[in-house]
This record gives C-alpha cells, sequence and structure tokens, in this order.
C-alpha cells in the first residue's frame, strides 16, 4: 500500500453541524490549529432541518423565565434520566450561546422592544424559543459558518492563508478513531470526491455527527445520520449511554412514499391543527395520561379556547410530550381508524381561513404543495411517527464533554448521550449544541496544549484501517466466485428490521428477533460489495456506513431488551409504566472485543457488551426546585430520603 | 471505470462557456425542452413595434394636437415651430432656430428614463442582445464585461432620468386636466379621449413610482427604517408597485402609444372624439 | 389510493450525464416510477438497482439543505423538489450535472468556486461597545436582511447566471449573485459596523465584487427555490448604492457637507 497522506493539527472535529462548528469555533479561538471534517459540503448538515428554535431563558417575553424553570421543564421532560448536571449547565449558559450568535451576524426575529423574540413550545413552561420563522436550524448553521469564515479571513490577514489554523475538509469521511495506548492519536479518513485516504494527526478528537436515524426506514433523519460518531466512538473503546431512547417525532409525512418521514413541524399543532382519526373524531382526548390529567383541556370547547386565552384555559392535549402524541397515532392506526396511507389526519384547513395558514406555516404550505401536492389550507394532511433523535449516545463528562475512558475524545451534540434523559423537549436540541459544541471545543483544546508529548499513529493502524476501507472492493459472495451482497438492500433490511421490530412500541420476542436479524445482516455486510471506482461512489460510502449503522442498532436493540420499563422514548408493551427503580440505572453499551476489531458473527454475543450503573444522585439544591409531590412520581424511595 | 467515456474536448478549440474544458462534456448549447425562445421573440417584437411607430410619430411633426388634446409625444412643446395650445404646455424655450420635429426636444427624457430602467435593460438584454437570451441557454457572445465600461456603465445614471421623469408625468397630468374641455376650451367637458388620457396617466404616475431607483430614493437606501417611519410606508408603498414594474412598463408603454395615436386619429380627421358630457 | 399507487406506476425514459474529468455522455435509463415521486426518487432507484456507482449529492430532501442541485431538462433545479407529475409519461427527463461549474464525476459538480467567493465577502462588523445580549434591532429593519438569509446555498443562481456559466473568465472578478445578495445582506444589516471599520461595502460590492458585470437578466431569482427576489432585493438595491458613492454627485455633495459639519 502506497504511504498515506499525514497532516498535524491540535483538535480534529469530525461533523460540521451546529455542535461541530461551535466546537471548532471555541477550538480555534483558544488557540488551537483546528480542522473540521464532514461528509457534506459545508453548511449542509442536518442542522438546518431544525425549524422551531433555540431554547434559552432570556426572558424577553416573558420576565417569569429564568435557568432554573428551565432546568426543571428539561429534566421533566426527560423524565428524571438526565444526566443533571448537563441540564444544568445547558439551562445556564444557552442565554449566553444565543446572544452570542447575535454578535456574529445573526437575525433572529424580534420583539416590539427590539430584543429576540421568543416562542412557545411542548414542554417549555414560558415562551424560550428564540427563532427565524420556521428556519431557526438555518440561520444557526449559517451564523456559524460565517463566523468560521470570519476567522479564516482573520487568518488570512495575519498568515497569508484562509486555513492556516482553521479548514473544513469537506465531503470527507472519518472511519477510524486512532490511537496511541489509551490516548487519540487522530483519525483515518477518505475523501469521498476522490476516494483517497489520509491520516490527520491530532491528540484532540471531538465527535459531533449527530444521530442514527437512517437505521430506521421511516426518518427525518438526511443519509449522513448512520451514527458514525456513535460507532467511531464504540471502536475507540468509549461506552454509549442509554441507547435504547430514541425520539419517534409524531407527526412526520406518510405519503406520497417518496416524502414518508419527514417532518411536519410542531408548530403546526401550536398554532390550532388538530389530529383526527378516520372517523373524524379528535382522539387525543381519549389518550391523555393521568401525570398530565390536570394540565390538559378535557372537551374541545375548552382546547380551542387555550390558543386564544392561555391564563383560562388547560392546553388542547395534541400538545402532549412528543412520546405521548406518537404513541396515540400508533394505537389509532392499529386499531383501524387511520388514514388511507396508515396515518392519522392533521387537519389546519378546517380551523383557519387559507390566508391565516399560508402566512403562519409558509414552509408547511410550500412543503406540502410542492412534495405531496397536497394543498393544507384546502385539506388535512396524512401523518404518522417518524425517528427524528436518539437520546442516547456517547457516555461524556458532563463539564468538559469528554468520552468517558479515552483521553483525547470529546463529544457534543446528539452524537453525547445524557443531556436529554429519555425525551428531548424541542428547541433543547440547538440549545445542547451551542453550549456543549463550546464546551468540546475548549476542553479539547485545552487538553491537546497541556499534552507534553503527542501520541503517534502508527503505521499498522494506518494499514489496518485502509484494509477496512476497501474491503468492499474485493468482497466475495458466500462461495468463491458467487455475487457479493448488495449494500441498498442490506440497508433496506436493516431498516426494516429495526422499523418494525426496534420501533416505537417494542415487545421481548421482537428485539430478540431483531438481534438475530441483526447477526445475520452483519454477516452478509462483511460480503457487501461495490461496482466501479473509489471516486465519489455512493455504493461503496453506504458498504462502509453500514458497519457503524449495524453498530448502533444492535445498541439500541439491547439496550431496549434490557430496561423493562416505559419512560419516554422508550415504549415497552411487556412493561407499559415506568419504574422509579429504573431511574437510578443507566445503561452502558460497550464493544465486546476491546481491541476494537470487527469479528462477532455470534448471533447470541454479538459485538455489544451491555452493563447496568448507577447514576449519582441529584444535587440538593437543584432538587429543592421541585415540589415534594411531583419528585415522588419519579425518584424512588431511598433517593427521596437521602 | 464503470462508465463509457467520450473524448474529451481538445485545448485550442475549447469553445469556452458550458461546453469549456472542465464542465462536463456536454455538447449542446443548452438541453431546454420548453418553449424557451417565446419570452425573448414576444419581447423584441413587442419593443420593436413600439419603436417603429414611436420613430414615425415622433418625426411626423403633424397632426399631434386637436383641442383639446396634445400628443403625449409633443408635450410639453419646447420650440417655435409648436402647434399653438391654448393653455398649453407651450414654452418656446427653444425659439425659432429649432427646425426638427419638437417631440424629439422632449422625447430624450422619457425615452432615456425606459431605456436606463432596470425591466427594459433586462428586456432588450435578453431579446436583442441575446445576453443571455434565456435562462441556462449559451450566450453567442464570446466576451463579456457587462455594464462596467462605457457605454453601459451609463446604466447607472436611471435615477437622473427619474428625476426628469417626475416633471415630464407632470405636465401630462397638467394636459390631463386641460381635456376636461371640449373643443372651444370650455370647461366641464369631457370626452372620450378624456378616458384613454385619465387611464394613459394613472399608468404613466403608477410606472414612474415603481421605478427601482424612485424605491431606492423614497427609503431603500436607509439603513434603519424604524427611525423614519414615513418614508418607510413610503418604501413599502413603491415596493408594492415595484413588485409590478413589468406590467406597469408595458401598460404605460401601449397606453402611451395608444393616447398619441388617439389625438392623430382625431387630429387627422380619422375619427370625431365623441364627447361624454 | 394506497392500492392505486401500484397500477399507477409507469416506467419513465431518463437521460443521465454519466461521466468525469475525462469526459462522458448521456446515458440512457428505464426506470420505474411511482405516484407521488421526485426526480431524486428515480435517481436514488437507479442507484439501487441499476447504477450502484451512480454519484449524486443530496442530503435533506425536503428542499432545505441545498445539497442536490442539477439541471433537469436543462434547467437548474433541486432534484428533490421537482415532482415526476410535472413531466408528461412519454417524455424523455435529462438529468445533468451543473454546467456553469467544472465536473467531478456523473451528477457532482466542483462548487468551489462559491466557497472562493464566500470569503472574499469581509464578515459581519460587530458594533463596538455593544455587549452580547444588549443587542437592539427593530423587525422592519431586519425584515430585509431576513429575506436574503432564507438562501440555502444550492448555488442554482451561482449556475444559471450568464455571466459566469457562458463566460469562465469572469469567475475571477465575479461573485456571482448569491455572494452580491450576500454583500447587501450585510450592508442592510441594522448593526453592521463595517463602514465605522473604514470598510464601505457600497463601493466594495462594484470595485471588488463585480457588481457592474450584472445586467439584472434576473435569471438568478427565476430559479431561486426559496422564492428570494434576488434582483429586485438585493441587486438592484445594491446597484442603487453604488450609484450613491460613485456616480450621484447631489449625493456626494450633500455627504460632503453633511461630513464637514460633523
Amino acid at each position: 500500500m502506497a504511504q498515506v497522506e499525514r497532516q498535524q493539527w491540535d483538535v480534529v472535529v469530525v461533523g460540521a453541524g451546529g455542535a461541530g462548528l461551535r466546537a471548532a469555533i471555541e477550538a480555534r479561538e483558544q488557540g488551537a490549529r483546528t480542522a473540521v471534517i464532514c461528509k457534506s459540503l459545508f453548511g449542509k448538515a442536518h442542522t438546518v432541518m431544525a425549524e422551531g428554535g433555540i431554547a434559552a431563558a432570556m426572558a424577553n417575553v416573558n420576565s417569569g423565565d429564568n435557568w432554573q424553570v428551565h432546568f426543571r421543564d428539561t429534566m421533566r421532560g426527560g423524565k428524571f434520566l438526565n444526566q443533571w448536571r448537563m441540564a444544568e449547565l445547558h439551562a445556564r449558559e444557552a442565554p449566553d450561546r444565543v446572544w452570542e450568535l447575535e454578535t456574529w451576524g445573526a437575525l433572529f426575529d424580534r420583539t416590539k422592544d427590539g430584543r429576540i423574540s421568543q416562542r412557545n413550545f411542548g414542554g417549555h413552561e414560558y415562551p424560550r424559543l428564540a427563532h427565524v420563522g420556521d428556519r431557526t436550524g438555518l440561520e444557526l448553521i449559517r451564523t456559524l459558518q460565517q463566523k468560521i469564515v470570519a476567522l479564516q479571513q482573520e487568518d488570512k490577514k495575519e498568515f497569508g492563508d484562509y486555513e492556516a489554523r482553521l479548514k473544513v475538509f469537506q465531503e470527507c469521511t472519518v472511519t477510524r478513531v486512532l490511537k496511541e495506548g489509551g490516548r487519540v492519536s487522530g483519525a483515518f479518513c477518505y475523501e469521498r470526491e476522490s476516494g483517497r485516504f489520509f491520516v490527520i494527526e491530532a491528540p484532540g478528537v471531538v465527535l459531533a455527527t449527530g444521530g442514527i436515524g437512517k437505521s430506521f426506514k421511516v426518518t427525518s433523519n438526511s443519509w449522513e445520520y448512520t451514527g458514525d460518531g456513535h460507532a467511531l466512538a464504540l471502536l475507540a473503546g468509549a461506552p454509549l449511554l442509554n441507547m435504547e431512547f430514541v425520539q419517534f417525532h409524531p407527526t412526520g409525512m406518510v405519503w406520497p412514499p417518496s416524502v414518508k418521514g419527514i417532518l411536519v413541524t410542531e408548530s403546526v399543532r401550536g398554532d390550532g391543527g388538530v389530529l383526527r382519526n378516520s372517523d373524524g373524531k379528535r382522539f387525543m382526548f381519549d389518550y391523555i395520561p393521568d401525570v398530565f390529567k390536570e394540565k390538559y383541556a378535557e372537551s374541545e370547547e375548552e382546547g380551542d379556547g387555550w390558543y386564544e386565552d392561555p391564563d383560562h384555559h388547560r392546553r388542547p392535549p395534541e400538545l402532549l410530550p412528543r412520546d405521548e402524541v406518537a404513541r396515540a397515532i400508533n394505537a389509532e392506526v392499529k386499531a383501524g381508524r387511520g388514514s388511507p396511507h396508515g396515518g392519522v389526519f392533521l387537519d389546519v384547513s378546517t380551523r383557519m381561513p387559507a390566508e391565516v395558514i399560508k402566512r403562519r406555516l409558509p414552509s408547511m404550505y410550500h412543503q406540502f404543495k410542492e412534495l405531496a401536492d397536497v394543498d393544507i389550507t384546502a385539506e388535512p394532511m396524512e401523518v404518522g411517527p417518524t425517528c427524528h433523535y436518539v437520546m442516547g449516545g456517547v457516555a461524556v463528562d458532563s463539564d468538559t464533554a469528554a468520552a468517558r475512558g479515552v483521553p483525547g475524545l470529546f463529544a457534543a451534540g446528539e452524537v453525547a448521550g445524557g443531556m436529554h434523559g429519555s425525551n428531548r423537549l424541542g428547541g433543547n436540541s440547538l440549545s445542547d449544541l451551542l453550549v456543549f459544541g463550546r464546551r468540546a471545543g475548549l476542553h479539547a483544546a485545552r487538553y491537546a496544549a497541556d499534552l507534553a508529548v503527542r501520541p503517534v499513529v502508527d503505521e499498522p493502524q494506518v494499514a489496518t484501517a485502509a484494509a477496512e476501507a476497501l474491503r468492499p472492493f474485493s468482497a466475495e459472495g458466500p462461495e468463491a466466485g458467487a455475487a457479493p451482497e448488495n449494500p441498498y438492500t442490506l440497508h433496506q433490511e436493516l431498516q426494516q428490521a429495526m422499523n418494525d421490530l426496534v420501533g416505537i412500541i417494542r415487545r421481548e420476542a421482537e428485539m430478540a428477533q431483531a438481534l438475530e436479524k441483526l447477526a445475520e445482516l452483519r454477516t452478509r455486510a462483511r460480503r457487501a460489495g461495490v461496482e466501479g471506482h473509489r471516486q465519489f461512489n455512493p455504493g461503496w460510502h453506504l458498504a462502509l456506513d453500514l458497519r457503524n449503522m449495524l453498530l448502533v442498532s444492535e445498541c439500541v436493540a439491547r439496550a431496549a431488551l434490557e430496561r423493562t420499563e416505559s419512560r419516554g422514548g422508550h415504549t415497552r408493551e411487556d412493561h407499559p409504566g415506568m419504574n422509579r427503580a429504573w431511574r437510578r440505572v443507566n445503561l452502558l453499551c460497550r464493544l465486546a472485543d476491546p481491541t476494537g476489531g470487527l469479528a462477532a458473527t455470534d448471533p447470541v454475543g454479538g459485538q455489544i457488551d451491555l452493563e447496568r450503573v448507577t447514576t449519582d444522585p441529584v444535587r440538593p439544591d437543584l432538587l429543592a426546585l421541585f415540589d415534594k409531590e411531583e419528585l415522588v412520581k419519579y425518584l424512588a424511595e431511598e433517593e427521596l430520603y437521602e | 471505470m464503470a462508465t463509457g467515456t467520450e473524448p474529451h474536448l481538445k485545448k485550442g478549440t475549447d469553445p469556452g462557456g458550458v461546453r469549456h474544458g472542465t464542465r462536463a462534456a456536454i455538447g449542446a448549447a443548452h438541453l431546454r425542452t420548453d418553449r424557451w425562445w417565446v419570452q425573448p421573440a414576444a419581447t423584441a417584437a413587442g419593443l420593436l413595434a413600439f419603436v417603429v411607430y414611436s420613430t414615425w410619430r415622433a418625426f411626423a411633426d403633424s397632426d399631434y394636437y386637436e383641442a383639446p388634446y396634445v400628443s403625449p409625444f409633443y408635450s410639453p412643446c419646447l420650440a417655435e415651430n409648436c402647434a399653438p395650445m391654448r393653455d398649453g404646455p407651450n414654452w418656446e424655450i427653444f425659439g425659432s432656430w429649432w427646425g426638427l420635429s419638437p417631440a424629439l426636444l422632449i422625447l430624450v427624457f422619457p425615452l432615456g428614463f425606459r431605456l436606463t430602467c432596470y425591466y427594459y435593460r433586462k428586456a432588450y438584454y435578453r431579446g436583442f442582445w441575446a445576453s443571455p437570451p434565456a435562462c441556462a441557454v449559451a450566450e453567442p457572445h464570446a466576451t463579456y464585461t457587462g455594464e462596467t465600461r462605457f457605454p453601459l456603465v451609463l446604466q447607472n445614471l436611471h435615477r437622473y432620468f427619474f428625476y426628469a421623469a417626475v416633471p415630464v408625468a407632470g405636465i401630462l397630468t397638467y394636459d390631463t386636466v386641460l381635456t376636461f374641455r371640449d373643443e372651444h376650451y370650455a370647461w366641464g367637458h369631457a370626452g372620450l379621449g378624456t378616458l384613454v388620457f385619465l387611464v394613459n396617466i394613472v399608468l404613466i404616475w403608477a410606472y414612474t413610482f415603481s421605478c427601482h431607483s424612485c424605491r431606492h430614493i423614497v427609503g431603500g437606501k436607509l439603513k434603519h427604517f424604524s427611525k423614519h417611519p414615513v418614508r418607510y410606508r413610503m418604501w413599502r408603498w413603491v415596493g408594492w408597485l415595484n413588485g409590478r414594474h413589468m406590467l406597469l412598463a408595458w401598460a404605460s408603454l401601449v397606453s402611451v402609444a395608444l393616447a398619441d395615436f388617439y389625438v392623430y386619429l382625431i387630429a387627422s380627421g380619422a375619427f370625431d372624439d365623441p364627447r361624454l358630457f | 389510493m394506497s392500492t392505486a399507487a401500484a397500477s399507477t406506476a409507469y416506467d419513465a425514459h431518463f437521460r443521465v450525464w454519466r461521466g468525469d474529468t475525462g469526459g462522458g455522455g448521456l446515458k440512457d435509463f428505464t426506470v420505474e416510477v411511482n405516484e407521488g415521486e421526485v426526480v431524486l426518487d428515480i435517481i436514488h432507484r437507479l442507484q439501487a438497482t441499476q447504477a450502484p456507482d451512480l454519484a449524486v449529492r443530496w442530503n435533506c430532501k425536503a428542499g432545505k439543505c441545498g445539497s442536490c442541485s442539477a439541471e433537469i431538462n436543462g434547467r437548474p433545479r433541486l432534484l428533490c423538489m421537482t415532482r415526476m407529475s410535472v413531466f408528461t409519461r412519454d417524455e424523455t427527463i435529462t438529468v445533468t450535472p451543473l454546467r456553469a461549474f467544472p465536473v467531478v464525476r456523473d451528477l457532482v459538480t466542483d462548487v468551489g468556486y462559491n466557497y472562493a467567493k464566500a470569503r472574499e465577502v469581509p464578515a459581519f462588523v460587530p458594533p463596538p461597545g455593544v455587549e452580547p445580549g444588549a443587542y437592539r434591532m427593530a423587525q422592519e429593519d431586519v425584515d430585509r436582511p431576513q429575506e436574503f438569509r432564507k438562501c440555502i446555498e444550492c448555488f442554482l443562481c451561482q449556475d444559471t447566471c450568464h455571466v459566469v456559466r457562458d463566460h469562465e473568465e469572469n469567475k475571477t472578478s465575479f461573485a456571482g449573485p448569491r455572494f452580491l445578495m450576500r454583500v447587501a445582506e450585510l450592508d442592510m444589516h441594522p448593526l453592521d459596523a463595517a463602514a465605522d471599520a473604514g470598510l464601505d461595502r457600497k463601493t466594495t460590492a462594484q470595485e471588488e465584487h463585480g457588481l457592474g458585470y450584472c445586467n439584472i437578466t434576473k435569471c438568478c431569482t427565476e430559479v431561486c427555490p426559496e422564492n428570494i427576489r434576488i434582483t429586485d432585493n438585493a441587486l438592484i438595491p445594491l446597484k442603487e448604492r453604488a450609484v450613491d458613492r460613485k456616480y450621484d454627485p447631489l449625493v456626494w455633495l450633500g455627504n460632503k457637507i453633511r461630513r464637514r459639519e460633523r
């Protein structure tokens, strides 16, 4: 094998979404020479899809808001499974992170007195989401992108080179985090355009690769969401935390097939949209769980009154947390009261005049008109649950975002676990990206600067990684000369299995079946072959991503099988209630083979080992923010009296 | 290689543009399958028709006044050789030495206004210059410098023609007021021509105010609308008109030609102005 | 309707450009089309069934990221926002890469020109002395730049603009509609302090970013999938602002006097 090109940087950030870019900005401002590696073009990351806003207790609209209230909402939303220290840091620092964006040129919608406007959202007690119409994610990514360019312009002035201290390697993929001893030494990458391999030698690696949605058939996530960071962390020896918690957004498009899964924003319901079944009934009134009974309307009249006069009415049950609404829709469809294409009806057409719909929901109007040829001002939408977000992720230190057990490895954003507990509130992801993106960049830069001796990347590791990446070109069928597996087919089978067997409602037998299917797919994936050459070859890229998807899928399935309760984004039909004893239990997934090799075609053992760990108790001053009666619902006996 | 390849374009014979050597090797100048040529062709035909008509009328130097109507091509009339118009804009600034049609003296201004107008520029760049003929259809020119050099850099003078177009429109408004007389100059009457003039003057003003330079001058140049609420409202109003600039450009072009033609018909005796009251 | 989906499937005739820097050509495919699909679905079906190494960029598949730009029947469009129902069943649908940029492979082009131009536009200059959190802006003042910030950077406007599409040599001196719009956005930002820092965006728009090359023929506006009125709201106002600086003696004189008074 020819010598693979090497470059030296201080910090390498994997992923150029909100968390990655924020980390890169921070690392560079701390003085670290920083490289960003992203699979797509710079500025195309999945963050652009975020619609609602950035949750931050700035109290611009309601002066009663503060970080404590935000913390409380976040813990409630996550059903107390959150790493409380992360939730605390997140609530405290989010306002500064939003204000900082303005100094980089962001233009949020304004209040009458010229401050950043904030909107209501599910689970947030006060209007809290800084937003720009329904394209907040685009504003966020563009602002960060332009800040990176601004830093590069500074470097151009100082060093004559835009990329002297901050470089974006766009359309490149990392396939392995490299280590020396126990510590991170760099990353092995390939350039999508040319298929060329290169190695970045860097003591600090920040994972910011987003989620895992592409393992599911119906998802709002783009092709990039193949769980790369999750898998890279596992392979580098870091554990994943609580991977069973996967958020299914209740309203994704279900028709036509080509757009199945694409998100219909929560604002549609916030602005008056209602859910109906095929009998025309507003079924959500039948699905209000006891814990929420006091807070939601019992009749249509009362619910309808809330939109105009929220102080004297309870909110309509369409605005229950995402997990509740998703389960209700699922139940209606199973009971045979679904819409023609297997969803339910979400209707704004009979609720508001056409002009108001077009003004308040411009991009939804546009989305349905252009993609589905449906005029939402004249007919109801068909919607159903879609895989949206993974709460689980790399187990990190709350303050530094450092991955547990692997010095030099950091994680931020969706790829990091813990912040959102068992269920994420809308709007908390964008603030999460900024708060922990910054922290990851900061601590990675400090870590790199404090190192006396840099770890070295040795040649055999590079050769192994290169051989692994080239495998699909020499793949053969089960017998010599037989046709190799088609990666597209494998991917479809994986998505179908995860959707059907480890989806929104889970049963023990199905998950066991899923593990068997995953073992079979794993065996076949080793024979996945591709046609053509290395230059911009999507078949090859998919064949490489399959390894990651299979790893994270197994984590999800194993953890889901283990947790015998229902909580947030994890619903067990055979264990329907939330169990207080499980509150303190975190499930960690680790690679069964600690050398990081990929063996394991064994269907029973698999590639993943599961470990139960008990979390630290919540700090008393934070617990004091809640009423005793509320804590009783969540905390185990012994926690209450500690 | 997974795909068959055709020979790479040879260097030296590289035709440039979409057939430049680095671009995807496609021989066709464009692959559009719709009738993309209809719009530039129609635009060119429409503009050409107006040019022919207005040239004939501007040089004709006759049949432009019949009480109480004066052709918008000849108003204000600035030379001694004008037809006498009672109370009309008959100002002999140029005295007796001007021997050509008096229309030429004044038409320079509206012509310049329209020639440098941002809409008409698009129309004739596409329709006459084929630069470009239509979107994603290769233009036939080897080089292109746009509006960076003389003479096209003069397009930047559009706002002066706007300044000039305002008084001209004012005078045409005055002419329209004068049409509320009968042929004996008695006030309080109107004919079919009055209606023609009214429609024309409304369109002329709407076109003039919808001008991009006007939009800039009334408010577009401001950095903070919030500090200038009146100008902000004016900017929004002009912006509303500006969204219809193309429509107004054509409508006023047709209406001004029709108003002139109407005067020609009655001045040449081909038609009698029906009196309404 | 759901059962009708199968019966409404038909075979469509596609011509897709395949090749790379070394050359290539339009290749014919016959491929199944189902109700409600967009062109990107068909490209994906080709990948999964007939041409696994067919290179194409895409991400969100909902018209929000601007990755899947290409030319369909000769018109610059997003693959994910072009529904198959706009074509007749017997029509041959031609899909090519963007023709203003160097080709990489199949439908993927090298859009580096755009990133180079993005770097040439000086960034937002924060107002000195205003702390984060103390920024105050009126909605009517941010409305204008917000329209431009809807841009998803699909670069269809850059692709269709004849200034660079038909004249490779102009790429050095012309930033293209997307980045002239970026200059306009910053010049209209209510708190941008570039002028105080000695940077006059109105002048540099013309002198450094090639505003004068634009002949306002509006193709950028025609192809914009976000329906941003690039020409009317960004480029022409920018041209007028450049006139203020360079060709308007009245304004020039006024500024001169006012500056002296100050």
